[in-house]
């Protein structure tokens, strides 16, 4: 294992940001801690990295029992979230930092510190940046930087806060796809912390879902995705159609293709995918017409809506190709025919 | 976001500070009130019932709190000025306004006596034109006090008004006020807490001032003395006790003082929207 | 991004032109007239009144022994509280801005307290103490040592009086730049004093400067506190300002104005480099704030 937490909790005043948090994460692994604000993430992040210390609880990294080691001793890599570049220093010298403080005797010559410094900045291609100042960068550019700063030091694990919190859309889909394939290329334990679901799904070949500061589910992206453990999670993780089966009309449900008989539970989730819409033989005794749409690129978007006399109008999200769409010939106002092919149960 | 608890040194940091503030600031001013204690209540109120000690309480608040008001309104409008409009020179002028602060109170008291004298060049001026004399009388102190205030004030209100959102009145244009309602409705309000504020710091700052006002007083007792000048004189008489005495309540003074002040800049900062 | 953010062009003038021009030109020439009469003419009025009898004679009392000798106490003074008031500032800063604990803002409010006394009650307390009829007094003459009306009286009473001026400056501008950059330090495996010497003071050392300069200007500039505990002895315990003092009370109206001027002097380079440092320290908080966009 690389990084292992045993029972951390953390207290701010009467808020309780980690309660127990039992975690292992092995070696290689990019991980994404998701979940909304205030659930504890962050927080969870600054105990591994030193940043902080948990009332209770151990950490271990590769092994070795690091609680009581201050942050400099345990060999990790942080990137902040606003990247806390020195501003009086230049890139190259943000960079060679890590270097330069060694104690002189672990210290590298400053030929080597220059081959490193600059072998970085090819990794992150910003070579061509090395005399300039963090001000004069642009976002894009202070993440990456900020990233071979803390992979001067070469860390054992590395650790990102928020990575791409800061940064316009389309700088933030490059650099997720461009950080994936870095690990790929380093194969560095790592662990981001995020509250972008998309971007969790995106990047990470694991993700640990956090909520009120407990560990809600821990899996791969298809993991959380298709069998969210928790109501929570399957609301968390895309989007999701909800329907309780004791307000909601039976005789309707039952005609979805939702087993009501023997359920699983009382909360039905339902992925907008996972409902099929076809047009109708009977309008008249259908009660679900289509709103609105809208394109998604590939894929269509269903707004219906449902006009029960048991519970209050309801939109149901569904989704299907563009191609099948365009098949169905649907009209606004038309009543379909729903069919659901999976739920998720919770009670 | 919360405080980092890995930083190092908040031991070592905090003791020092501690350590220092105790030796220099918290021991000596628990010294006088100790001797205070030694006085009882009768010896006190004798002390401070003297019509000595009253009348320099009177002059040192009295031409304290004429000069901080005076301050208060010329300040504001050099601020006023210096925020607003463009004059030739205004860099320098606006540096210029820290000179009380920079400038040595010994220094500041020969220099506004030599001009403000019956024989110097204002002083005579005035004497001539409306015989009002203005050095070695209780109107030199506030001469002196004004002064010693000006920028307390200025440097107050200059941030507020340079923050202040102009879209505001230009909101009250748009909604048909004219150029002087928009000031009393809009602009006042808005600057009144920091020109209070400035005008407790100038005040704070007066009563206490010795350098810059001993030269221009003319140090009349019963007349022109200020408080502080009288603590000397008790010490030079080794009259411990009547100068800690009047020291105590000085202090105390200042302590509410500055109680008040934290507590205005307190509701400054509320107004302006910053807590 | 830095370059092409918008929310840091400085906002279009405000309404200058809508008040009317007779408003303007009045409220313009109050205030002329008063930096005039109280700030200018002051100023001036030293350098006319040093040289008032030529260059010799304003050389000659600067030569004199005993303002020389005021001018090494004010020299020494300087020299030794400045550094110690720098140290204070600089700890109770990283304490404050850095930390938090019970009771910071009755700290905040203590540091400040010196500012709000009279500078005679800062010489009276140390009187109190050290004084011939003071708590320790006799035991020091016992022993020979001679604090008050001599050269420690005056440096303390300078040290309480330059008290906060250097925290007063470091803990809002601490508090504004944050932490991130010196955990940032830490994680890449920095020390603590290596953290602080790379990092922390090349974030503040404008304003570190600053208060500093205005450390130093009060230092040397002190009167009333100093006046106190001085006993004015000539050529001994007589720092610059005192000097001045006994110059004018002896109608020595030369000699007192040479050692003003060079107080006066003293004071303007601390305006202008004041003015310089403000300019710096506003140019590195913006540069900082768009760092952290």
């Amino acid at each position: 294992m690389s990084i292992t937490l045993h029972k951390i909790s953390k207290q701010f005043g009467t808020f309780k940001a980690l309660d127990n948090i039992n975690l292992e994460i092995p070696e290689g692994e990019l991980v994404a801690l998701l979940g909304p604000s205030g659930c504890g993430k962050t927080t969870l992040l600054r105990i591994i990295a030193g940043l902080e210390q948990a009332d209770q609880g151990d950490v271990f990294l590769k092994g070795d029992n690091v609680t009581d080691q201050p942050v400099k001793n345990r060999q990790i890599g942080f990137v902040f979230q606003h990247y806390a570049l020195f501003r009086h220093m230049t890139v190259f010298d943000n960079i060679a930092f890590g270097l330069r403080v060694k104690p002189r005797k672990q210290r590298p010559s400053e030929a080597q510190i220059r081959d490193k410094v600059h072998s970085l900045l090819q990794l992150v291609q910003l070579d061509w940046l090395h005399d300039r100042f963090p001000d004069q960068l642009s976002g894009g550019q202070r993440q990456r930087i900020a990233l071979a700063r803390a992979l001067a030091v070469e860390p054992s694990v590395l650790l990102l806060d928020e990575p791409f919190g800061a940064l316009d859309a389309s700088v933030r889909k490059d650099l997720r796809l461009w950080l994936r394939h870095l690990h790929h290329e380093l194969n560095v334990t790592s662990i981001f912390v995020t509250h972008d679901q998309e971007e969790a799904m995106e990047v990470s070949s694991q993700i640990v879902v956090l909520n009120h500061g407990k560990i809600e589910q821990k899996g791969t992206p298809s993991e959380i995705y298709d069998q969210p453990k928790s109501d929570f999670v399957s609301r968390f993780i895309g989007q999701t159609n909800v329907f309780h089966i004791e307000d909601d009309d039976h005789g309707w449900l039952k005609s979805t293709g939702i087993i009501v008989d023997d359920p699983k539970g009382i909360v039905a989730h339902v992925r907008p995918h996972n409902i099929s819409v076809e047009k109708t033989a009977d309008p008249a005794n259908s009660p679900v017409y289509l709103k609105d749409w809208q394109h998604l690129g590939g894929t269509i978007r269903l707004e219906l809506q449902r006009n029960g006399n048991h519970s209050p109008a309801t939109t149901i999200y569904a989704e299907m190709p563009n191609e099948q769409f365009k098949e169905l010939a649907l009209q606004k106002g038309e009543h379909v025919t729903l069919r659901i092919k999976h739920a998720h149960w919770f009670n | 976001m919360p405080q980092s608890h890995i930083m190092p040194g908040f031991r070592p940091a905090l003791g020092f500070t501690l350590f220092y503030l105790a030796l220099i600031v918290l021991i000596p001013l628990s010294a006088m009130l100790l001797k205070t204690l030694q006085l009882n209540l009768d010896q006190f109120c004798d002390i401070l019932t003297s019509r000595r000690v009253l009348t320099s309480f009177q002059v040192s608040f009295g031409a304290a709190l004429i000069a901080a008001a005076i301050a208060a309104v010329l300040g504001s409008v050099i601020a006023w000025c210096l925020v607003r409009y463009p004059f030739p020179g205004k860099k320098i002028f606006d540096a210029l306004i820290d000179l009380p602060f920079a400038l040595p109170t010994a220094v500041a008291g020969i220099v506004l006596a030599t001009i403000y004298e019956p024989k110097g060049w204002i002083g005579k001026w005035v004497m001539e034109a409306i015989g009002v004399q203005i050095a070695y009388k209780p109107l030199g102190i506030v001469f002196a006090l004004i002064f010693i205030g000006l920028p307390f004030v200025v440097r107050t209100i200059e941030p507020v008004l340079q923050e202040f959102d102009s879209a505001m009145e230009e909101a009250a244009a748009s909604l048909g006020a004219n150029r002087w309602q928009a000031f009393i409705e809009i602009i006042l309000p808005n600057i009144l807490p920091a020109a209070i504020t400035g005008f407790a710091l100038a005040f704070a700052r007066g009563v206490g001032e010795y350098g810059s006002v001993i030269f221009i007083a003319g140090n009349m007792p019963y007349v022109s003395e200020i408080v502080p000048l009288l603590i000397i004189t008790k010490l030079e008489q080794y009259d411990y006790a009547g100068a800690t005495a009047i020291g105590l309540i000085m202090l105390v003074l200042s302590f509410v003082l500055l109680l008040l002040i934290n507590g205005l800049q307190w509701w400054m900062r509320r107004r302006n929207g910053q807590l | 991004m830095s370059a092409m953010n918008p929310s840091f062009s400085h906002r279009a003038k405000p309404l200058t032109l809508n008040d009317s021009a007779w408003v303007r030109h009045t409220l313009v020439v109050i205030s002329l007239l008063t930096i005039g009469l109280f700030l200018i003419l002051p100023l001036a009025t030293v350098l006319i009144a040093a040289f008032a009898k030529g260059w010799s004679t304003y050389a000659a009392s600067l030569s004199e022994p005993d303002a020389l000798a005021a001018m090494r106490l004010t020299l020494l003074t300087a020299a030794i509280t400045v550094p110690l008031t720098t140290v204070f500032g600089v700890s109770a800063s990283w304490a404050i801005a850095r930390f938090e604990f019970r009771g910071k803002n009755l700290l905040i409010t203590l540091i400040d307290l010196p500012f709000s006394v009279s500078p005679v009650i800062a010489g009276l307390i140390y009187v109190l103490i050290f004084g011939a009829q003071g708590w320790i007094g006799p035991w020091l003459s016992d022993h020979d040592i001679k604090i008050i009306f001599a050269v420690p009286g005056i440096v303390l009473a300078t040290l309480f009086v330059t008290f906060p001026f250097v925290a007063r400056e470091l803990i809002p501008l601490m508090q504004e730049i944050g932490h991130e950059e010196e955990e940032a330090a830490l994680s890449l495996g920095a020390s603590g004093w290596q953290t602080f010497f790379k990092i922390t003071v090349p974030n503040i050392k404008w304003g570190l400067l600053y208060g500093v300069l205005l450390c130093n200007a009060r230092a040397m500039g002190e009167f009333g506190a100093v006046s106190v505990v001085s006993g004015h002895i000539r050529g001994l315990t007589n720092t610059l300002p005192l000097h001045v003092e006994v110059s004018y009370n002896e109608y020595d109206f030369v000699g007192a104005f040479a050692s003003a001027s060079l107080l006066a002097g003293l004071a303007v380079v601390t305006l202008v480099v004041k003015t310089f440092l403000e300019w710096k320290q506003k140019q590195d908080l913006k540069a900082a704030r768009q760092a952290a966009e």
